[in-house]
C-alpha cells in the first residue's frame, strides 16, 4: 500500500482529491483560497497599524492558518514516509529546454539546487528570485483577490468570470516570465 | 478546539496531494508554462470539471453545512484591471518561484527551508499591497 502511495500520483487523481479538499472545506462552512492566510499573517504581524486593509478580526481566519499549517505537515509527511526515489518524469523538451538554460539534472529533486538553496540565496540572482518572486506571488495574489485555489478552482467552479480574468492573467505573467524573463535571467 | 483538528486534517490531505502529484515541483510548473505536458493541465481541469459539477449541486439542492446552514457563494466583484493586473503579477511570480501560496508551506514542511524567504517575500507583497491599495486601479 505505501509503495503505490510513493509513486507519483496521476493528473485524474490529484485534480479529483484537490476538488474534494475545495468540497471539505465548504461543507465546513469556509471557502478555499490559501493567499488569504498572507493577509492574515500580515494582520497578526500589526499590519493594521499601517493600512485599514489589514483591520479586520484575523483570528476569526484562524482556521486558514491551521489549514495551512496542515499543508506543510503534509509536505513533511510525504517526504519521511511517502517519498519516491524515482526522478521526475519531466516531458523530453522540458529537459533539454533547462539544460540549455544551465540547469543541471532536471527532474532529480522537486526543486532545482542553484536556484533554490541557501548558498544561492546569497547571489544577486538567487535574492531577486526568491524574494521578488515572493513579492510578486504576495503582491499579485492580493491584488488579484486570489491565487490558484481561489480563482482557478474555486472561482472557476462558481463560474465566475473575474476568476477567469484574473486565470487568463496567470498566464500572460506565467509565459512571459519562461520565455522571456527566466532564460534571460539563467544564462 | 476540535474544528481546528478537522482543518489541520484537511490541510494534511492537502499536502501529500501536493506533494505527491508533484505540483510543488518547479520543473512541473516550468513545463506546464511550455506546454510540454498535460500534467498539471489534468490536475487543474478535472478538478475544475468536478468542481463545476458539485457547486451546482450544492447549489441546486442547497445543501448545509455542517453548521446546519445552506452553503452559499460570494460572487466575485465584477471588474477587469484589478483581476487582469493582479494575475499577470502574480503569474510572473508563479513561474519564477515555481509555486503558488499551497506549494510554498507544502515546500517548507517537505525540507526545502530556504522557501521560507520566498513566504516572508509573499507576506511583504501582500502588505506592499495593502499600502498600495488606494493608489492602484481596481
Amino acid at each position: 500500500m505505501l509503495t503505490e502511495l510513493s509513486q507519483v500520483w496521476p493528473w485524474y487523481v490529484a485534480g479529483p482529491l484537490i476538488a474534494l479538499t475545495m468540497f471539505i472545506l465548504l461543507y465546513l462552512g469556509k471557502n478555499f483560497g490559501v493567499s488569504s492566510t498572507l493577509r492574515t499573517t500580515c494582520s497578526a504581524l500589526g499590519a493594521g497599524k499601517t493600512s485599514e486593509f489589514f483591520r479586520f478580526d484575523w483570528k476569526g481566519q484562524a482556521w486558514n492558518l491551521t489549514f495551512v499549517a496542515g499543508a506543510m505537515v503534509g509536505g513533511f509527511i510525504a517526504a519521511q514516509w511517502l517519498a519516491d526515489p524515482e526522478p521526475i518524469q519531466l516531458a523530453e523538451s522540458t529537459v533539454a529546454h533547462l539544460q540549455s538554460l544551465g540547469i543541471e539534472n532536471p527532474g532529480a529533486e522537486y526543486l532545482p539546487d542553484s536556484i533554490f538553496s541557501w548558498e544561492a540565496l546569497f547571489t544577486p540572482r538567487g535574492l531577486l528570485m526568491l524574494l521578488g518572486g515572493g513579492f510578486l506571488v504576495g503582491f499579485g495574489t492580493r491584488y488579484a483577490g486570489g491565487c490558484t485555489s481561489g480563482h482557478a478552482i474555486s472561482g472557476l467552479s462558481n463560474l465566475q468570470w473575474p476568476s477567469l480574468v484574473a486565470v487568463i492573467g496567470f498566464f500572460i505573467g506565467g509565459l512571459t516570465m519562461t520565455y522571456f524573463i527566466l532564460p534571460w535571467l539563467l544564462s | 478546539m476540535k474544528k481546528y483538528v478537522s482543518f489541520f486534517a484537511v490541510g494534511i490531505f492537502f499536502g501529500i496531494v501536493l506533494t505527491k502529484a508533484e505540483i510543488i515541483s518547479w520543473y512541473r510548473i516550468q513545463e506546464m508554462f511550455l506546454f510540454d505536458s498535460f500534467h498539471m493541465y489534468g490536475v487543474i481541469g478535472s478538478a475544475v470539471v468536478l468542481g463545476i459539477i458539485g457547486t451546482a449541486i450544492i447549489k441546486k439542492k442547497q445543501l448545509k453545512s455542517i453548521q446546519g446552514k445552506t452553503i452559499s457563494f460570494t460572487p466575485k466583484k465584477q471588474s477587469i484591471p484589478r483581476y487582469l493586473f493582479g494575475g499577470v503579477l502574480f503569474g510572473l511570480g508563479w513561474a519564477m518561484v515555481g509555486a503558488c501560496p499551497g506549494p510554498i508551506y507544502t515546500l517548507i514542511g517537505y525540507g526545502y527551508s530556504v522557501i521560507i524567504v520566498v513566504l516572508l517575500g509573499s507576506v511583504a507583497g501582500t502588505w506592499a499591497y495593502g499600502l498600495l491599495r488606494s493608489k492602484l486601479p481596481h
